[in-house]
């Protein structure tokens, strides 16, 4: 891996900061010309709406700063569409780890996507409701445990 | 560029009706969710309002587009614009609105038009969530108690004439409202059936958004959203 690849692949998500934008497959490509040094980034929102993405890209372009490339452009598209099928093993785990559920496969038949039983990221129980299909950020739900009564995050398949 | 604003617009009317619930919601989780979906709304408006400043080419951006317009200028359908009244009220808008902007958004991503074409693959899916959404109250309150029946009945019969004007045909649009009828049909029709409610009878059909014609209530909505930029010009956070 390239020093700007792995100095933009260790970005943070600024709203779950257990997790880098690698992981959650935010981070689609980044090109250095050789000659120049000139690093194009290019990412994806989750939500078309998600506002961690203005801090996303200053992120990118300071840390692309400070490993060497000040010469940086971050590029924003849409298409293909994120999808939580994205987010990578280790992304998966670094959630569970820090408490949040990790999203189930999306169905691919449809665009509605199929609820399983969520497992609780703290004790394992399958016993789980879901409180709220809205969470503190645009891409999380929010359930309880029935089990360990404990509350938490789910990412939503999307 | 105006099929580009018109959907910008009612999604940008929406998002900022859809935030007038904040702190106000009748629960906590509710309050989250319609400040999640006006996010979402607010996103899709983005977007689309950037793409048609570009097409327009006049140098006009997002902000120009939102904050610096009068309400003829606006091309969002009427629905959007409505006051919020009741909960019920504002689900039966939201059904309304999420039935037809996921068939929208769908067809939106087939088009040869390679921007639409991606916001419309990436929008559908969080419509598809808003019509879960708006689906599952209606049919909590339409088969609940009697007064939350009788208040969800009333809300869909007062929104149901609004919802003609989103299926006005636009023939050279890249994609044709018209040909979304159907779909929406089926999908409302079937969510009613499960709520035992009755799709009303329509006897008037009120349309003019398209054409910048639009109700008393946008002027009062563009004076709250507009006054710091117009009182400010260009300030930033």
């Amino acid at each position: 891996m390239s020093r700007a690849r792995a100095a933009v692949a260790a970005v943070v998500d600024p709203e779950i900061r257990v997790v880098t934008i690698d992981d959650l497959g935010i981070l689609r490509s980044v090109l250095e010309d050789p000659a120049t040094g000139r690093v194009v980034v290019t990412i994806t929102p989750t939500y078309t709406g998600c506002p961690a993405m203005d801090v996303i890209r200053a992120d990118i372009r300071r840390a692309l700063a400070a490993a060497g490339h000040p010469d940086a452009e971050v590029r924003t598209v849409h298409s293909p569409a994120w999808s939580t099928d994205w987010i990578s093993d280790a992304g998966r785990a670094k959630l569970a780890a820090a408490g949040i559920a990790p999203p189930a496969p999306v169905r691919r038949d449809g665009v509605v996507p199929l609820t399983l039983t969520v497992r609780c990221p703290h004790c394992g129980s399958p016993e789980t409701e879901q409180l709220s299909r809205f969470g503190s950020t645009a891409c999380k739900a929010l359930w309880r445990c029935r089990s360990c009564s404990e509350p938490f995050d789910q990412v939503k398949a999307l | 560029m105006d099929f580009a604003l018109a959907l910008g617009d009612d999604a940008l009317i929406a998002a900022q009706r859809l935030a007038e619930w904040t702190t106000r919601a009748p629960e906590m989780e509710e309050d989250v969710a319609l400040a999640n979906i006006a996010l979402d709304q607010l996103g899709a408006a983005r977007l689309l309002l950037s793409y048609a400043g570009e097409l327009e080419g006049a140098g006009r951006d997002e902000d120009t587009l939102a904050y610096l317009r009068d309400d003829r200028e606006f091309r969002n359908c009427l629905l959007v614009e409505l006051p919020n009244g009741d909960f019920a009220v504002t689900m039966a808008k939201l059904l309304v609105l999420a039935a037809y902007q996921v068939p929208l958004y769908t067809a939106l991503a087939a088009c040869p038009d390679e921007r639409l074409a991606a916001i419309g693959a990436k929008a559908r899916k969080e419509s598809a969530y808003h019509l879960d959404h708006a689906a599952l109250w209606v049919k909590r309150l339409g088969d609940g108690t009697e007064e939350s029946y009788r208040r969800m009945q009333a809300g869909i019969d007062q929104i149901w004439p609004y919802a003609d004007e989103l299926f006005a045909a636009w023939p050279d649009a890249p994609v044709d409202p018209a040909t979304l009828r159907s779909e929406f049909d089926d999908t409302v029709t079937a969510v009613l059936a499960e709520a035992t409610l009755t799709v009303p009878e329509v006897a008037w059909t009120p349309a003019g958004g398209r054409d910048g014609v639009h109700t008393e209530h946008l002027s009062y909505l563009l004076a709250e959203m507009q006054v710091l930029h117009r009182a400010h010009p260009g300030v930033r956070w």
